[in-house]
C-alpha cells in the first residue's frame, strides 16, 4: 500500500521526461541542430535521420530482449530469429502474395498481419520447446533455433531470401509514403512511433501480475511454484510478447533499410544485443534505450574514425586496434562488465550510493 | 560401401576437431560453471601464430607443422590462463557475467584478428603426405583425416590420465562432482581452475593448427565456426563430461557428414534437430550429472 502511494508521487516525472523525450525526438526532422563527432550531419539530413531511425529501432529491439534477460531471466541466444523472420517474413510475403484484384495498401496490411501471425506461431513454437529446459540449455535451444534459421536464410529455399546477397524490398505494394530517401522523415517517425509502442507493452507487461510472477520466478523458481503458480505459462508468455515485438521490429527494419541481410539472423546478432542490453544496464528499460543508441551512433563513428587520416597516420600498434570498431565495443564491454555492473543507466545511481551495485538488485532497489 | 567407409573416417576427423575444441569447455563449465565463448578466439590465435612461427622455421614440413602445433599449444594454454586469471577470477561465482566477460573478449579478439591478419583466409601449406589420400576398403580416404584422430586419440588419453593418475586430476574430478566439498575439506580449489584453463586452452590451440591442416587456411573466423559446433557437441554429450564430449563429438560429426551426402548438404541443420531432440527427451546430455 505504501508502494501506491509512493508510485503516484513519483510516477508523474518520467512520464513528463518521458513525453518530452518523445516529442523532442518528433521534432527533430524538423530543426537543423548539428552535433559534430556525433551525428554525420544536421539532424533534417536523411543521413543523419537513417542513423536514428536504425539506432531506435535497435534500442526497440534490446528493450524486448531486456524484458526477457532482466526481467524473467530468460538469456537467449536465438532473439535474432524473430527479428530475422519479421524482416524477412515481410519482405517475402509482400513479393510472393499480390492478388492483382486488390489494391496495393491493402497487400501491405494483409501482408504485415501474415508476418505477425507467422511470427506468433514461430514464437510460440519455439518457446514451448525451449522452455521445457531451464538455464544454459534453454540458451543452448534457442541458439540452435536461431542456427537452423541462419542457415535456412543462407541456403536461399527456393530463391526465396536471395541467400547471401540479402533480400531486397519489392517497393511495388509499400505506400509511397515509406519508400525512397526523400521520406526517409516519415521512415524515422515509423521507427520512433514503433519505439512507443515496444516500450509501452514491456511497460505494460512489467506493471501486469504476469511481469511480477516473471520477476519472482527469476529470483527463485521454487518458492513460485510452491505459492501454486505456475512459471512455465509466464515465461511463455513473456518470451512470446518480446518475439512478437522482435518481429514487429524486424518489419520496420525491413522498411528502413529496404532489404534484410544473413547478417541479423546469426548468433553474432543475439550476441550484440546482449552486449546493448549489458552495456546500458540490466535493471534498467531505459538502459536498453540508452544502450542501443550509444552503441549504434558508437559503432558507425568508429567506422567513420577507422577511416578518418588521424587513425591512417598512427603506427601500426595503435592504428590496427583503432581500425577496428567492435575491437573498441567488445574492450568497453568487457570492462563495463568488470567495472560498471550496473551499466550506464546505473552510473546515477552507483554515484549517489556510491557503492557497487549488482544488475539484477537495482530493480528492486528503485521499484520498491 | 567404400562411400560409407569414407563418410564415417571423414566423420571420425571432422569429430577429432570437435573434440579438440569440446573437451576444454566441457571441462571448465563442469568445474567452473563458465560458458567459455572465448574458446573460439583461444583456437584462432592459436592457430595464427602456431602458422606463423611453422612457415618461419620451416613451410609445408613435418617439422614445422611438430613447430607450430607445440607454439599452438603453449599460446593456447598461455593465452587461457591469462584469461582466467585476469578476467574470470574477479567475477567469482556470477556465471552470466563470466560468461558476459567472454563474449565481449571474442568479440574484440575476433575483431583485433582480422585488423592484424586481414579478413581473407591465408592458405597454408602442409607436409606433402597430408595431401595424399590411403585407400581403405576401397575408399580414398585424406591422409589428415588420420592425423586428426590421432591427435584426438592422444590428447583424451593425456586429460584421462591427468584426471585420474595425479593429484591436481583428482582435485578436478572432486570439483566437478561438488565444489563446496571439495573447498570445504581445505584445498584451494580456485587454484585448479586455472590449471583447467590452461589444459583447455591447450588443447583448442592445438584443435586450432590441426583445423588449419584440414580446411587449409587460417582465417580470424575460424573459431567462431567451430565453436558453435563444439557447443553443441558439449551440451550433447552432457556439460561436464569429457567421455560424454567424445562420444557426442563423434556422433555429430558423423551425423553431419551422412547428412551432408545423404539429405543433399542438410549437415548442419540436422545437427541442430538433434541437439533439440536431446535436451527435450534428456535434457541433461547423454552422460552429463544430474543437474
Amino acid at each position: 500500500m505504501s508502494r501506491r502511494t509512493r508510485w503516484q508521487n513519483t510516477a508523474l516525472l518520467p512520464v513528463i521526461g518521458g513525453v518530452l523525450a518523445v516529442v523532442g525526438l518528433a521534432v527533430l526532422p524538423l530543426l537543423a541542430i548539428d552535433v559534430p563527432g556525433v551525428l554525420p550531419g544536421p539532424t533534417y539530413t536523411p543521413g543523419t535521420l537513417q542513423l536514428l531511425a536504425y539506432a531506435m529501432l535497435i534500442a526497440a529491439l534490446a528493450l524486448g530482449y531486456r524484458m526477457m534477460f532482466g526481467l524473467a531471466g530468460l538469456l537467449s541466444f536465438g532473439h535474432a530469429l524473430f527479428f530475422a523472420a519479421g524482416a524477412y517474413g515481410l519482405g517475402m510475403t509482400l513479393e510472393a502474395f499480390a492478388p492483382p484484384e486488390w489494391p496495393g495498401d491493402l497487400i501491405f496490411v494483409v501482408s504485415i498481419l501474415v508476418t505477425l501471425v507467422g511470427g506468433l506461431v514461430l514464437a510460440m513454437t519455439v518457446g514451448a520447446l525451449a522452455l521445457r529446459v531451464t538455464g544454459i540449455s534453454f540458451a543452448m535451444v534457442t541458439l540452435a533455433f536461431a542456427q537452423a534459421g541462419s542457415v535456412l536464410i543462407r541456403r536461399n529455399p527456393g530463391g526465396a531470401t536471395g541467400g547471401d546477397e540479402g533480400l531486397s524490398l519489392d517497393i511495388e505494394h509499400v505506400p509511397s509514403a515509406l519508400v525512397g530517401v526523400v521520406n526517409t522523415r516519415n521512415l524515422y517517425w515509423l521507427a520512433l512511433a514503433v519505439l512507443v509502442v515496444v516500450y509501452l507493452v514491456v511497460l505494460w507487461v512489467e506493471r501486469s501480475r504476469a511481469g511480477h510472477v516473471a520477476a519472482a520466478t527469476r529470483e527463485n523458481e521454487l518458492r513460485v511454484r510452491v505459492l501454486g503458480l505456475r512459471p512455465y505459462t509466464v515465461k511463455l508468455l513473456v518470451f512470446v510478447v518480446a518475439s512478437v515485438l522482435a518481429v514487429v521490429v524486424g518489419m520496420a527494419y525491413l522498411l528502413l533499410q529496404s532489404g534484410a541481410s544473413p547478417r541479423i539472423a546469426t548468433a553474432d546478432f543475439t550476441l550484440t544485443l546482449l552486449v546493448i542490453v549489458v552495456l546500458g544496464g540490466v535493471g534498467y528499460r531505459w538502459g536498453a534505450i540508452v544502450g542501443g543508441i550509444v552503441y549504434t551512433i558508437l559503432d558507425q563513428r568508429l567506422t567513420a574514425l577507422a577511416g578518418s587520416d588521424a587513425v591512417a597516420g598512427l603506427p601500426a600498434v595503435l592504428r590496427v586496434p583503432l581500425s577496428e570498431p567492435l575491437f573498441i565495443l567488445g574492450t568497453l564491454f568487457v570492462l563495463v562488465v568488470l567495472f560498471l555492473p550496473g551499466g550506464i543507466a546505473g552510473l546515477p545511481q552507483r554515484i549517489r550510493s556510491g557503492r557497487v551495485r549488482h544488475p539484477l538488485e537495482a530493480e528492486e532497489a528503485t521499484d520498491a | 560401401m567404400s562411400t560409407v567407409v569414407l563418410l564415417v573416417i571423414t566423420g571420425l576427423g571432422l569429430g577429432a576437431l570437435y573434440f579438440l575444441v569440446a573437451s576444454g569447455l566441457s571441462l571448465i563449465y563442469g568445474l567452473m560453471g563458465v560458458l567459455n565463448f572465448a574458446h573460439g578466439a583461444f583456437l584462432t590465435i592459436s592457430a595464427f601464430l602456431g602458422w606463423e612461427a611453422g612457415r618461419r622455421v620451416s613451410d609445408g614440413t613435418w617439422w614445422g607443422l611438430a613447430v607450430s602445433a607445440l607454439v599452438g599449444m603453449a599460446v593456447g594454454a598461455l593465452v587461457a590462463a591469462l584469461t582466467e586469471y585476469f578476467l574470470i577470477r574477479r567475477l567469482y561465482e556470477r556465471h552470466i557475467e563470466q560468461a558476459l566477460v567472454t563474449v565481449g573478449l571474442s568479440l574484440a579478439a575476433v575483431a583485433l584478428f582480422e585488423g592484424i591478419w586481414g579478413t581473407d583466409p591465408i592458405y597454408t601449406a602442409k607436409p606433402e603426405w597430408l595431401t595424399e589420400t590411403t585407400e581403405i576398403l576401397g575408399a580414398r580416404i585424406p591422409n589428415d583425416r588420420f592425423l586428426l584422430i590421432a591427435c584426438a586419440l592422444v590428447v583424451l588419453g593425456g586429460i584421462v590420465l591427468f584426471l585420474h593418475r595425479t593429484r591436481y586430476g583428482l582435485i578436478i574430478r572432486a570439483g566437478v562432482e561438488n565444489r563446496q566439498m571439495v573447498s570445504a575439506l581445505g584445498i584451494d580449489v580456485r587454484r585448479s581452475f586455472t590449471l583447467v584453463f590452461a589444459i583447455g586452452g591447450a588443447a583448442a590451440g592445438l584443435g586450432g593448427v590441426l583445423a588449419s591442416v584440414y580446411y587449409g587456411y587460417v582465417s580470424a573466423h575460424l573459431g567462431s565456426v567451430l565453436l558453435i559446433f563444439a557447443f553443441i557437441v558439449t551440451v550433447i554429450g552432457g556439460l561436464g563430461s569429457l567421455t560424454g564430449a567424445a562420444v557426442a563429438s563423434v556422433l555429430v560429426a558423423v551425423l553431419q557428414q551422412f547428412a551432408n551426402f545423404y539429405l543433399g548438404g542438410t549437415g548442419d541443420l540436422v545437427v541442430v534437430v538433434a541437439l533439440a531432440v536431446v535436451l527435450l527427451i534428456r535434457p541433461r546430455g547423454l552422460m552429463g550429472k544430474v543437474a
